[in-house]
């Protein structure tokens, strides 16, 4: 056998790829077919537009390499942190964010434990209000006018992956993130029955523009909001 | 392969080899590499002291990391991994590359493309927002086309050679190259924004969630386990027999080492993802899996480090060599670190903590570099045309700057990381967390400093290197006593 591979490359190439491909198809597959793999939980929904721009910011400036939004089943974290995540907690994340270090906290579950103003202050200036802290200042995020004439397309985009927004939503995308950073600007009523639960308000406390600032609070103030983790019960598997 | 025929490469039966092109990575090499390893002490010191973070965009650790894995794994690791093979598959086959100079070109410059292309990628904020595989979708399709003329010009040689078997380092960096083309496919499946609308330089990943986590873990474990691991080996398999003047320890161990390698490597994926929201059958697996690897793993270093039976005395006068085995050394730690930590329990300490990044940097700067380093040693004279380097005792000073350097980095990690996991989980006598994080992120700072300092030592040695490196391609011959005959420098070989 290996006397025959090692006179023929085309054999040996063939039969490399069928040694990877086994393992991987023994663990990618039943992943994606089994559905046990997601929890059936309520409350899940698509990012609005403003939190989506503010999700993007968040994978732009790199806040994975640092920070992760995975809660382990253990008493420490989740005293620290809340309930430990569920799979379908990221469900509509293209891509996942859970990371992989903890130089600073986790954030699955950071949406409404801090104030507006605080998230404004601490990432413009992290030790203005944490003094020990490491992290980079981003004070550019409040100067910065978001770029978001295109989010429709993102929302189209994502509908091709598999997110389920509405033509409701697509058609109204512009106007909900107006909506939602700025009530004045829009119909915030309308926005919220389109996305649940989701924050309304002048995040970084400059009506007079919409910021990257705005966008990226939006989206760290609605972190693990969506599931009510209280009424969640774990099948009798376990899971 | 005999040793006869290792010593006899240059011999009159030889093609016309394209060494012109290999002098090319090489130079590449050593500058990314240089580039890379500068990037990493700098966030490295910003970790120690933020204000190094600038408050500019363009230079904080979130844009500069990337910068910096990308730098030393595709920049450095990939040209030293390109250049040698191609010059590693023209002598074992006794063939000239296929496609000549025209397909080598485009394969060098059309990978020195893909590089700057991601980079400044990096710093203007331009990501997937995956490890390890943040360009966007038309550098991804820009390194596809690259990758596909690599396959075609290697394979091509290898298709018309004049041995009759295939040497073994040819085994791995065959599979190095294969599976790296379907990791990227497979993890790198977007659709591009623009197509529906959106804008030109963002696309969204066609996974989603745990899906997404297992399938970018799969690609982030095996760039681990076929670009630094499955493509090194092959440079292991070629460059220390040569270096050491000595056959490969044993045919049959190469055999069992790399079926089992690619076998079992595909599998330790999920060992990134544990006590996380995927399934616990797939953990389970991904721990069991990655505890067998062990195997492979040390047969694969024990072939490498016996291939110096009987010429163990050259490692006190060669410290080129020394580089080699201290490389596979270090390979063989870092690969009996791995599966420790893959097992579920030690992986609740050590995961989200600096461990990772200590173990990391074992594999990195220990294992691949330093056999890079070697390998530069080695390749320099041979493709100048140069009897031998400007200096060995530079070697010499190199090879300990380096070596101390690291292990400063991985000491202080693994006593910053268990100590951050420990204090993240301890409770006061009230039953109340002792700690808050802030806390563990203060008590971190010394461990920073040292990191960073053993990382600047690193700079130093790579500088070295280089200066080394270019007098000798220039000519220059350092007037200098050799190594290991006078008494002092014997004790210290040892």
């Amino acid at each position: 056998m290996q006397a025959m591979l090692e006179r023929n490359v085309v054999l040996l190439a063939i039969a490399t790829v069928i040694t990877i491909s086994i393992g991987a198809l023994v663990q990618l597959v039943p992943l994606y077919t089994m559905e046990t793999t997601i929890e059936k939980v309520d409350g899940m929904r698509p990012y609005s537009p403003l939190e989506l721009a503010g999700r993007n910011i968040y994978i732009r400036e790199g806040c994975y390499l640092c920070h992760s939004q995975m809660i382990r089943p253990f008493r420490d974290e989740v005293e620290r942190y809340g309930h430990y995540s569920l799979a379908a907690e990221s469900m509509y994340d293209h891509p996942f964010q859970w990371g992989s270090k903890r130089t600073g906290p986790d954030l699955a579950r950071v949406g409404k434990k801090y104030s507006n103003s605080w998230h404004v202050a601490h990432l413009t200036n992290p030790r203005s209000v944490v003094p020990e802290s490491i992290m980079p200042g981003y004070p550019f995020l409040a100067k910065h006018p978001l770029a978001a004439s295109k989010i429709a397309g993102d929302l189209r985009t994502l509908r091709v992956v598999g997110v389920p927004y509405t033509d409701d939503q697509i058609e109204n995308a512009q106007a909900d993130l107006q909506a939602q950073a700025n009530p004045e600007m829009g119909d915030a009523d309308a926005m919220m029955a389109r996305y649940p639960k989701a924050g309304v308000g002048d995040y970084d406390g400059n009506p007079a523009m919409i910021s990257e600032m705005d966008a990226l609070v939006a989206y760290l103030q609605m972190m693990g909001t969506l599931v009510d983790t209280q009424s969640y019960q774990t099948s009798p598997d376990g899971r | 392969m005999s040793s006869a025929s290792l010593a006899n490469t240059a011999s009159s039966t030889m093609p016309e080899f394209y060494d012109d092109l290999i002098k090319k990575f090489v130079i590449a090499a050593a500058f990314w590499g240089l580039a890379g390893f500068l990037a990493g002490d700098v966030i490295a010191w910003q970790l120690a002291f933020p204000v190094l973070n600038l408050d500019l965009e363009w230079t904080t650790f979130g844009r500069l990391r990337p910068l910096h894995t990308s730098a030393v794994i595709f920049a450095f690791g990939g040209n030293i991994l390109l250049g040698s093979s191609f010059y590693v598959v023209q002598r074992t086959c006794r063939a000239s590359l296929f496609g000549g100079n025209g397909l080598g070109n485009f394969i060098f410059w059309g990978y020195q493309l893909f590089i700057v292309l991601a980079a400044t990628g990096y710093l203007l904020g331009i990501t997937q927002g995956k490890e390890y595989a943040e360009p966007e979708w038309y550098v991804d399709l820009w390194l596809t086309i690259v990758w596909v003329a690599y396959l075609v010009a290697y394979g091509g040689t290898i298709i018309r050679r004049n041995e009759p078997h295939i040497y073994v380092a040819n085994w791995f960096y065959l599979a190095f190259i294969l599976t790296i083309a379907v990791l990227h496919l497979g993890n790198n499946a977007s659709v591009p924004a623009l197509l529906f609308g959106g804008e030109m330089t963002k696309s969204y990943i066609v996974w989603a969630g745990v899906q997404d986590a297992m399938t970018q873990w799969w690609y982030g474990h095996n760039a681990v386990g076929f670009f630094l691991t499955a493509g090194f080996l092959g440079m292991m398999y070629y460059f220390v027999p040569k270096q050491a003047e000595r056959p490969v320890y044993s045919y049959r161990l190469s055999v069992v080492h790399f079926w089992g390698l690619t076998f079992l490597y595909i599998w330790a994926g999920p060992h990134h993802l544990h006590y996380t929201a995927l399934p616990d059958w797939l953990q389970t697996l991904g721990m069991t899996f990655s505890i067998m690897l062990w195997m492979p793993s040390w047969g694969g270093m024990i072939n490498g480090v016996m291939t110096l039976s009987g010429a163990w005395h050259k490692l006190r006068t060669d410290p080129v060599l020394r580089f080699m085995v201290a490389s596979v050394g270090f390979y063989g730690m870092s690969t009996f670190e791995g599966p420790l930590m893959s097992i579920k329990a030690v992986n609740s300490l050590s995961h989200y903590t600096d461990w990772t990044i200590g173990h990391v940097h074992a594999g990195a700067l220990g294992w691949n570099a330093l056999i890079s380093f070697g390998v530069l040693y080695f390749l320099v004279p041979k493709l100048w045309n140069r009897e031998r380097l400007y200096s060995l005792r530079l070697v010499n000073t190199h090879f300990w700057i380096s070596t101390i350097g690291i292990v400063l980095y991985i000491s202080s990690m693994w006593v910053s990381g268990i100590m951050q996991g420990l204090m993240w989980r301890t409770y006061d006598s009230l039953g109340f967390l002792q700690y808050s994080f802030i806390e563990t992120v203060e008590a971190m700072h010394p461990y920073y400093i040292i990191r960073a300092t053993g990382g600047l030592l690193f700079v130093l040695g790579a500088v070295l290197m280089i200066y080394n490196l270019w007098r000798t391609a220039r000519g220059d011959v350092r007037n200098e006593a050799p190594i290991g005959l006078d008494t002092q420098a014997a004790p210290a070989a040892e």
